[in-house]
């Protein structure tokens, strides 16, 4: 090659090509679908509780898309929730798809684990909750100070038996409360097909899965050690 | 997108390239070797071997390997010596800033990956500072390798390389440094920010666009020079390591800056451009410029052209073509349009031609010169990279299948594949490029040659630890997370050993790392490059 004028030009139209498939294309077919009528945008706490899950790099374990292949079944039979669609992700800025389960999807996991107990304990010390989990303790969200010390208005963790010495309590830092709420609404129950959508999608999937976007079931498979406000202890 | 029209398109292309195809074979585009190859020797100087590491015993070993294959060398002209020493001592200082501030990254990154890869399964350790959160040293780690070693490296590589291959003295030094200096004070910002949670979110894409901007900036600086270079080159013809890192100096910041722009992308529109820009970082910008390398250096450390120029042709058009549609396989079963996903697994598999042209091309170059790897630290480098490329390509466009990637999807098997690329084969080049470089920039020998090779041994065995480990505990990982039956905590529970084998890997890599930039050290104290400023003031003021 003797010209650097084509080699540039002939290496900015391969890259056009691949941003106008990978990019402009998707921008135009995407730009205008709706949001379903029944997600609802963010409150400013959740959205503040989205901060610290980006900011403590969450992504990195956690994925939020039960996958429509490979892994897809299983992801429903652990209630994880039907497929996600483009429009569940419309109030999402950036998405947060990730790459990794590391841990399990969290796309509905304020459907799974209602409770903020159950949050904030497992955020403090996810041993105590789930035998055998690798997710770090989040022990800088909180502060662990004596009983007598505690203010009224502040947030006091319950926790399991053991976890902290006696006459020591745990209050959940504002970090914290904003990232469970956060996880409490992640919940995508509504149903994104229409009914005869929903009916043929049902006839494709094998007997026990749920059809699609029919409410997931409210399982613990994954999060074993109690799915209520009062946790049990593991050990 | 119309289906109909998606396939008649493609019918369409496969016709234009089955006809270009025969024209390049009129042409005689395809024959074994042409003039080109031999644009980076001097007359004479084809069948003599340029090996800066090798002691004397090893460049008498080189010498007789070299002259089994080919005519002894007619041996290079005094003038063409000097022409090219001049030519290193031009580009000497801003190629050392750049592979010194590589060096520097390449430790903080190897700690903030072996800390990471500790924490995953030993999850209370040091759990009391937000800074030391996996998913914040995890995301320190990638950024350290991605925005540091690998570009700093091959950045100064091609600085490096580019006064040789364009037989041109190095224009606008200044602006190089400036460039790294604005850069590296952007990473800094940028892993100080995801250190205390400043963090946009997105994978390969945490650094903010604000800090982003010093990269818009340091970048044009570092590349601008190689835009003067091609204007005034003496060489007619453009060696295929130029074509490299050409396209790669345009190619990075078309995508940083569409990706970075604010107030774009949504929804999961974001997503795609996310792995469009994930994967083309590795597949415009590291691949690029790190094939480059190997092009420059296998054939000069054996002393023979690269036998099929017109093969390396083939590949580099292919790459540019093929590589950036292939993002989309990141997001294979996700919410994103079908077709998108088809067309991302079919260019992924489309990769294989140009990884084949590449390895064959590499392959017939060395043939006949294997045992050179015995007498060459720096070929054992360049070497394991390009052998690693073909391997991590392969792997890539297998793994991109919806059948194996229904198993490796979401696991740890992906780690392990990226680190196949971006280790295996990106690291090892810059390892070897860096090798035969700074001799020649510090104008000193390397001070204990010993040490290159505990250097290779130690990222070689660690690195094959690492990569068997991962591999099978991703796949274990993802058979589990397969089987409905089975409780999500035995995808965990299975990787357990296989973590903690990656571990041990991991901390013979840090070692051999700790090894190299110790000597890095050793050299640049020696060369009294730091303490003679007189020196580097010389050097700008020859540029």
């Amino acid at each position: 090659m003797e010209n650097e004028i084509k080699l540039v030009s002939g290496a900015m139209v391969t890259l056009s090509l691949a941003t106008a498939a990978m990019i402009v294309v998707p921008f135009l077919q995407l730009k205008d679908v709706p949001p379903p009528p029944a997600l609802k945008p963010y409150t400013s706490q959740e959205l503040r509780g989205r901060q610290v899950y980006m900011a403590n790099g969450c992504i990195a374990c956690h994925t939020q898309q039960p996958s429509s292949t490979g892994a897809g079944i299983a992801d429903a039979a652990r209630g994880w929730g039907r497929p996600s669609v483009a429009g569940d992700y419309h109030y999402d800025q950036p998405p947060l798809l990730g790459t990794m389960r590391t841990g399990p999807d969290l796309f509905n996991i304020g459907v799974r684990q209602p409770s903020a107990d159950w949050h904030l304990g497992h955020l403090f010390q996810p041993r105590a909750y789930v035998a055998g989990s690798t997710m770090p303790a989040y022990g800088f969200l909180f502060e662990v100070k004596d009983e007598a010390a505690v203010v009224k208005g502040e947030r006091v963790v319950v926790l399991p038996p053991g976890t902290v010495p006696a006459g020591k309590a745990v209050v959940a830092k504002p970090e914290a409360l904003d990232l469970v709420a956060y996880l409490q609404g992640l919940k995508r129950e509504y149903p994104v097909l229409t009914p005869a959508q929903a009916e043929a999608a049902a006839r494709l999937l094998p007997g026990e899965a749920k059809p699609a976007g029919a409410a997931p079931a409210p399982s613990n498979a994954d999060d074993r050690g109690g799915s209520d406000a009062a946790p049990e202890t593991n050990s | 997108m119309n289906p109909t029209a998606l396939l008649l398109a493609t019918f369409l292309l496969s016709i234009a390239g089955l006809f270009a195809f025969i024209w390049s074979l009129r042409k005689g585009l395809f024959d074994a070797e042409s003039s080109g190859a031999r644009t980076i020797f001097s007359p004479g100087e084809v069948g003599q071997p340029e090996e800066p590491t090798a002691s004397a015993a090893q460049q008498r070993g080189l010498e007789q390997v070299v002259a089994a294959h080919a005519e002894p060398a007619a041996g290079i002209d005094a003038g063409e010596l000097a022409a090219r020493e001049a030519a290193d001592r031009s580009s000497a200082f801003p190629a050392f800033v750049l592979l010194g501030a590589a060096a520097v990254w390449l430790i903080v990154a190897s700690a903030a990956g072996l800390l990471s890869s500790l924490k995953l399964h030993w999850p209370d350790l040091l759990t009391d500072q937000a800074w030391l959160t996996l998913g914040r040293l995890r995301t320190i780690h990638l950024n350290a390798v991605a925005y540091g070693w690998a570009p700093m490296g091959l950045l100064g590589l091609a600085t490096w390389m580019l006064p040789r291959l364009l037989k041109t003295p190095f224009v606008g030094s200044r602006l190089v440094i400036v460039g790294a200096v604005i850069w590296n004070a952007g990473l800094v910002a940028g892993l100080g920010g995801i250190a205390i949670g400043i963090n946009a979110g997105m994978e390969w894409l945490e650094i903010p666009w604000q800090v982003g901007l010093l990269f818009a900036i340091g970048g044009m600086l570092i590349g601008l020079p190689m835009a003067f270079m091609l204007q005034r080159r003496k060489v007619h013809h453009l060696y295929v390591s130029v074509w490299y890192m050409g396209a790669a100096l345009f190619w990075f910041p078309t995508l940083y800056i569409v990706a970075k722009i604010p107030g774009v992308h949504f929804g999961v529109e974001q997503a795609t451009m996310n792995w469009w820009f994930g994967h083309n970082v590795l597949g415009l910008f590291f691949t690029p410029l790190s094939l480059a390398c190997v092009y420059y250096f296998l054939p000069k450390v054996i002393g023979r052209p690269v036998r099929s120029y017109n093969l390396s042709l083939l590949g580099f058009w292919t790459l540019a073509f093929f590589y950036g549609q292939v993002g989309a396989h990141h997001l294979i079963g996700g919410p994103i349009p079908e077709w998108l996903i088809t067309l991302s697994i079919v260019q992924s598999v489309m990769m294989i031609i140009p990884v084949v042209a590449f390895s064959v091309n590499q392959h017939l170059t060395l043939k006949g010169h294997f045992s050179a790897l015995k007498h060459s630290y720096v070929l054992r480098f360049i070497a394991f990279g390009a052998m690693m490329y073909t391997l991590a390509s392969l792997q890539g466009s297998m793994e991109a299948l919806r059948s194996v990637n229904a198993v490796t999807h979401f696991t740890h098997f992906t780690v392990a594949h990226a680190h196949l690329g971006m280790y295996g084969f990106v690291s090892m080049v810059i390892f070897g490029g860096a090798y035969f470089a700074l001799p020649r920039i510090l104008d000193i020998p390397w001070p204990k040659p010993a040490l290159i090779n505990l250097h290779f041994w130690l990222v070689v065995a660690g690195f094959a630890v690492y990569m068997v480990t991962l591999s099978i505990g991703g796949i274990l990982q993802g058979l589990v997370l397969l089987d409905p039956a089975r409780p999500f905590m035995d995808s965990v529970a299975v990787t357990l050993p296989w973590l903690q084998g990656r571990s041990i890997g991991g901390a013979l890599m840090t070692l051999g790392h700790c090894v190299f930039a110790w000597h890095v050290l050793l050299m640049t104290v020696r060369s009294g490059v730091l303490t003679r400023p007189d020196r580097a003031t010389a050097a700008l003021a020859r540029a």
